[in-house]
């Protein structure tokens, strides 16, 4: 065997096991908080058309905190991608927020475009702005 | 006939003290800028401000053309995915 036919298969399997350390260090996708599922699948929580997540009435104070923090972070996202693409924070937002409320479940509440009033989710396609895909 | 009655009150304006083209004094231009601020006040009601009742809900989404939605929409689904504990 040469020197550098030696070197290729040195190289393959550093390769090969960066591979696997990749694979096995890759980040399984968060879930929701159970805090926040629970809300949401209670309708306390629902999805607004501004690709932001509202309170359902009056909510308590520990609500409210939990939906601010979820928003803060859906702002900063919003606003990363938005910028990446070109568009404004509000445009990027307004089509999440489009996308969130067609992936409502039936049940959670989301703001119905044709009423501007929180709606519960049916089976059949939500009620939303025209513009959203 | 010429109206006389028009003309008369804007020359007798003039010669008011501390007014138009006679104010030359500190005090006559204290006497205009205050009776400037002060006016409004006295006046006092004339404007009045209240608090509307229902929330003023300002709707910034309507110059969001359909066009730059769908431009937008399979990165903010991939958005969505990658940030699964939020959405």
């Amino acid at each position: 065997m040469t020197k550098s036919a030696k070197n290729r298969i040195w190289l393959a399997s550093g390769a090969a096991a960066l591979i696997g350390v990749g694979l096995v260090a890759a980040p399984a996708l968060a879930q929701r908080d159970p805090a926040y599922a629970a809300a949401r699948s209670s309708g306390q929580v629902g999805e607004k058309m501004d690709g932001y997540l509202g309170v359902v009435g009056s909510g308590n104070a520990q609500l409210r905190a939990m939906v601010d923090d979820i928003n803060i972070r859906r702002r900063a996202v919003y606003a990363e991608q938005a910028q990446a693409k070109g568009a404004t924070l509000e445009e990027y937002a307004f089509t999440a927020g489009c996308l969130a409320i067609s992936r409502t479940e039936p049940g959670e509440m989301y703001v119905a475009h044709s009423t501007g009033q929180w709606t519960a989710r049916t089976a059949s396609a939500p009620d939303r702005d025209p513009r959203c895909p | 006939m010429t109206n006389v009655k028009l003309t008369t009150p804007a020359h007798r304006a003039h010669k008011l003290p501390g007014t138009g083209s006679n104010m030359g004094t500190k005090t006559g231009r204290a006497i205009v800028m205050g009776v400037t601020l002060l006016g409004p006040a006295l006046l006092g009601g004339c404007i009045k401000l209240e608090a509307p009742s229902e929330p003023i809900v300002i709707e910034l989404n309507i110059n969001i053309t359909q066009e730059v939605i769908y431009r937008l929409a399979e990165d903010a689904g991939n958005t969505l995915d990658e940030n699964s504990d939020i959405f």
